[in-house]
């Protein structure tokens, strides 16, 4: 097993590097072969039929093939999970770049292949900024800002000013031998290093799973402190810039201004470019393809205008993704919303991929390279020990203001995430080498700092976690009551610092929101997104659509979907069944009965003209259950349909039925819920709902339904209009009278005659000898037969018309809307054992 | 803390109330003015009307039944003891300053805490939220947005996933093992200012 892993490891570094050699080293004779190529075509007078033109693609060709090489490399380590499990990936990933590097080495000599500050702040951090502002989980953040803000903006001036200061201290106490270093430049190196690194950050705690708010401090502070370091990092050049003797306290003091108005101009850039892209999106919708491109583009929009006003493009970028997220997922398509979930992923994945491994690659550059034992060891040591002080403090104060204070071992762990990455990095190598002589320094120490953190710590993080009990995040699933009692806290608590009257954080929190759904919504959303807005509900959608589909997939697996009425369905409804749904029984068992004679051959036209791909699923099952399956293939393989409705209108994305399909599950799902529950307590009606579907309509509809009983668009198109309609049907069915259990007339489906004609009574009396396993699932234990001969009986004895109507489909549906929720009533010995 | 302590023996039962809710002086006294700014008429006791009249309160979903948790079955009025034990299940829970043995469930406990919650929803007190008063519940936060059906079903599913001996409501017990993983002690506290 290990042999395999490693031979294809093996592999895939063998074709990685080959494929390496290919665009690396023929490079340069390339260059000049194809020089000569082009020289001497000219003076060949016929048409060449093929040419060589690598020059003409040279630098996409390159680009491209490094970011698969980049990938390729993931790929290997991640195939590996059990190295994977010790070492983070981000370690292992700047070791394929040490290999890499070394390759290219060996075959030029020299590096031709470095991260540049430019490729890397303008086009790898980028996504990954933006990802992590898009997904960053707000309410959590923000609840959190205080916090986030002091670690992020005071930690790093703590970071920076300690390291240089003490840097220097060393440097005039002799401890590095002779430099060039000045305290400026001490600072300016310390204000580089300062910041922890959100994608080394990110790469190490997404693997330990801490809990949530350890992780959005640690994860907030190191995406904020990034915009703090680039700030205080420009302070710093322009200081030294200026150098040391022209420095007085009105630069100082201008430089604290230009500090606070470029993290803050930023952020507020960021809070413009979001609304920006709100408002686009509530635009959006009649290019829904190109919607999701919006984001991209205005959220890089956001990163370069801050650039351009040499404001902060970190936190920019930061807060337009924050600020953005709630109303653009509102506003968007659903598949817009996952396009952008996804290609943000991919980006920034892709990106922090690129940055580790060329990160590792340039590190094999001996031109870089200059050694000072004590420079290279004092940061390492300083880095780490001020980074525990500074945290221990910070945390110390604001755990005097913070409802659940951070634990000791919390702390610890924070302290220790402390990883510098490769924003570290592009600054060192962004400073001019004229201005600080010992630049090189600078830079590999940076490296060695990055590697050392990255690896090292990112190593021990695991077992740390583990050895110290940091409390982990409770995965826990997503349920509905858990969701309706937050938000019962949610205004309890407002109520609660309302009742003592203090002007608290939930107190705040209730403000925003009340602003927000008044003039933010309004103003940035679409309408008809505001409408879904509740959160409640739309876990409650959720959930059904999940069940909806585990449903079909538990069906598929078993190869049948009989189960759905023999396990949870009837276990679901027995649980909810009282012993006052026996005095209906015996209704409806009738009623069962009636609508299998009825249906089933009514059935057997419209399926096969369905979709042929619905047919093939369907073929492998036995032609005993196949009825059952087609009626329950047509309620839950909605792919079939979605399908064949392709055919009408290719040339449109399928976005809009999809959605039609989404709500009709979710509504069928829905009401199946809800009939279930009311046929347990038999007491209760279905409420009256204001109806638009009219009697007329639903005449109308059954003279269609008649005229072509067998087409199954039409039984669909029905279906639809049913579900739009609420509860129209059953409520009907009340108020003709005599009803026993509404629970089995959600669905409409096709009206058939009343009387059961002979040909149809035949063909009822088939079904009921071929399938015993329906049977056995809507049987009780009297006899079928009894019952089913009863049933128009009892129909005949009921006048009005409205019931009429209303009950056959009713009937009907028991057989058609796939049976989950009511199936009858066990026999009254088992149902006691239920109680 | 000396001329604090000196203004606390206005407060009733100062001292114990101390101990008994884990509030500090500072908070009672703070609380204590914000009793009697409640209490108008200076009767030395809230009614719900006092309450009320807090205008955020009577817009918020839930208001009612926090008022409603504040009075006990047929009892009219509020004294500032009462007040002060209900507004401690909201303290944060933590290291009580009271170590005291006696008091085997402090009202911030995850169980105090739970316990309230709990009676905002059972509003009959037999120990049991039924469909219809969860349904109660979620009409008044969800409102306008939702229909009613899509209301019945989303309380019918809340409470099959917590339902767990089937009996079509749920207890106590599984309303606690419903929020086990909820962080309970941090989503139903408050900061007391001081």
């Amino acid at each position: 097993m290990s042999l395999m892993g490693l031979r294809r490891h093996a592999d895939l570094w063998l074709l990685g590097s080959a494929m390496l050699l290919c665009c690396v080293s023929p490079l340069k004779a390339e260059v000049k072969n194809s020089e000569h190529e082009s020289h001497s075509s000219s003076n060949i007078t016929g048409v060449p039929i093929v040419t060589f033109k690598w020059e003409h693609v040279e630098g996409p060709y390159l680009v491209a093939l490094w970011v698969l090489v980049c990938f390729l490399c993931k790929l290997v380590i991640e195939a590996n999970h059990h190295v994977t499990n010790i070492i983070p990936e981000s370690a292992l990933l700047i070791c394929a770049g040490f290999i890499l590097g070394g390759i290219i080495w060996g075959a030029d000599l020299q590096q031709t292949f470095k991260l540049t500050p430019i490729v890397f702040f303008y086009y790898l951090l980028p996504p990954i900024i933006l990802d992590s502002g898009y997904h960053m989980p707000n309410k959590l953040f923000f609840t959190n800002l205080g916090a986030i803000l002091i670690y992020a903006v005071i930690g790093t001036c703590w970071n920076a000013a300690s390291l240089g200061l003490s840097l220097w201290g060393c440097h005039k106490g002799g401890a590095m031998g002779e430099l060039d270093i000045g305290l400026l430049q001490y600072l300016l190196f310390g204000s580089l290093i300062a910041a922890v690194d959100p994608v080394a950050v990110l790469a190490v705690f997404e693997q330990v799973h801490v809990n949530e708010v350890l992780f959005i401090l640690v994860f907030g502070e190191s995406l904020l402190n990034d915009g703090v370091t680039v700030v205080l990092f420009n302070v710093f050049d322009a200081f030294v810039t200026l150098g040391g003797a022209q420095i007085d306290a009105v630069e100082i003091i201008k430089g604290i201004i230009s500090f606070f108005v470029v993290a803050f101009g930023g952020s507020l850039l960021g809070f413009v470019f979001g609304l920006l892209m709100c408002f686009l999106t509530r635009c959006t919708k009649n290019i829904q393809i190109i919607e999701p491109g919006f984001i991209f583009v205005v959220g890089y929009l956001s990163y370069l205008t801050a650039e351009m006003l040499s404001l902060s493009a970190i936190l920019s970028c930061v807060f337009c993704g924050v600020c953005c997220q709630k109303y653009i997922n509102a506003n968007m398509n659903e598949n817009s919303v996952k396009t952008v979930k996804y290609a943000m992923k991919v980006f920034a994945n892709g990106s922090e991929t690129m940055i580790f491994v060329f990160l590792g690659i340039s590190a094999i550059d001996k031109t870089i390279w200059v050694w000072n034992t004590g420079f290279i060891l004092l940061t390492l040591l300083f880095i780490f020990i001020y980074r525990f002080i500074g945290v221990f403090i910070q945390t110390w104060i604001l755990n005097r203001f913070r409802l659940v204070p951070l634990e000791f071992i919390d702390q610890l762990i924070m302290g220790f995430g402390g990883l510098r990455g490769a924003v570290a990095y592009g600054l060192a190598v962004m400073m001019d080498e004229n201005k600080i002589k010992e630049k090189n320094l600078m830079v590999s120490t940076t490296l060695i700092v990055v590697f050392f953190t990255v690896i090292v710590q990112g190593i021990i993080m695991k077992p740390l976690v583990k050895w110290l009990k940091v409390k982990k995040a409770q995965q826990s699933e997503l349920t509905l009551i858990e969701k309706v009692q937050n938000r019962v806290f949610d205004h309890m608590l407002v109520a609660i610092e309302d009742i003592s009257g203090q002007i608290g954080h939930n107190y705040m929190r209730d403000k925003w929101k009340n602003f927000e759904e008044k003039w933010m919504m309004w103003l940035l959303m679409k309408p008809s997104a505001r409408k879904q807005q509740d959160h409640v509900f739309n876990v409650f959608h959720q959930l059904n659509l999940k069940d909806a589909v585990e449903y079909v997939s538990e069906g598929e697996s078993r190869g049948s979907l009989e189960f759905i009425r023999n396990d949870s369905a009837i276990i679901d409804f027995k649980k909810k069944l009282g012993d006052d749904i026996l005095d209906a029984m015996p209704d409806v068992t009738a009623d069962t009965s009636f609508d299998h004679g009825v249906v089933l051959p009514d059935r057997r036209d419209p399926v096969p003209s369905v979709s042929l791909e619905m047919h093939q699923q369907v073929n492998g099952l036995r032609e005993m259950e196949g009825l059952n399956s087609h009626h329950l293939l047509q309620e839950h393989l909605y792919k079939g349909r979605k399908q064949h409705r392709h055919k009408f209108s290719r040339n449109h994305l399928t976005i809009n039925t999809d959605e039609d399909e989404v709500q009709e599950i979710f509504q069928r799902t829905m009401r199946r819920r809800l009939e279930s529950f009311k046929s347990a307590k038999m007491g209760m009606g279905p409420p009256k709902i204001i109806s638009k579907h009219t009697k007329k309509e639903q005449q109308k509809q059954k003279i269609q339904l008649f005229s072509d009983c067998g087409s199954y668009s039409s039984d669909f198109e029905f279906s639809e209009a049913d579900s739009a309609s609420g509860y129209d049907p059953s409520y009907s069915y009340r108020s003709g009278g005599g009803i026993e259990n509404p629970a089995f007339m959600a669905d409409l489906g096709p009206v058939v005659p009343v009387q059961i004609p002979p040909w149809l009574a035949e063909a009822e009396l088939h079904s009921g000898a071929v399938s015993p396993s329906q049977r056995a699932q809507a049987r009780p234990p009297l006899s079928a037969g009894d019952l089913r001969r009863l049933a128009p009986l009892r129909i005949s004895t009921r006048s009005t018309d409205s019931f009429m109507m209303a009950d056959i489909p009713a009937a009907e549906q028991r057989r058609d809307s796939f049976d989950l929720p009511p199936p009858p009533p066990p026999p009254p010995s088992k149902d006691g054992r239920h109680q | 803390m000396g001329s604090s302590s000196s203004s606390l023996s206005h407060i009733p039962d100062g001292q114990q109330l101390m101990g008994e809710t884990g509030f500090s002086a500072a908070h009672l006294l703070r609380l204590h003015e914000r009793f009697e700014l409640l209490d108008k008429d200076s009767r030395g006791h809230l009614r719900p009307e006092d309450f009320e009249e807090i205008r955020e309160l009577t817009e918020n979903p839930v208001g009612g039944r926090i008022i409603g948790a504040f009075f006990p079955p047929e009892k009219e009025t509020l004294d500032f003891p009462s007040f002060v034990r209900i507004l401690a299940h909201f303290r944060p829970t933590g290291k009580n300053r009271s170590r005291d043995r006696t008091q085997p469930e402090p009202a911030n406990s995850r169980t105090g805490k739970l316990k309230f919650a709990f009676k905002l929803y059972d509003q009959d007190r037999d120990g049991k939220i039924s469909r219809d008063e969860l349904l109660q519940v979620l009409r008044a936060m969800l409102g306008l947005q939702v229909t009613e059906e899509q209301l019945q079903s989303i309380a019918e599913r809340a409470i099959q996933e917590a339902d767990l001996n089937s009996d079509g409501a749920i207890s106590f017990d599984e309303f606690k093992k419903s929020l086990e993983k909820v962080d309970i002690e941090h989503k139903m506290s408050i900061r007391f200012l001081k």
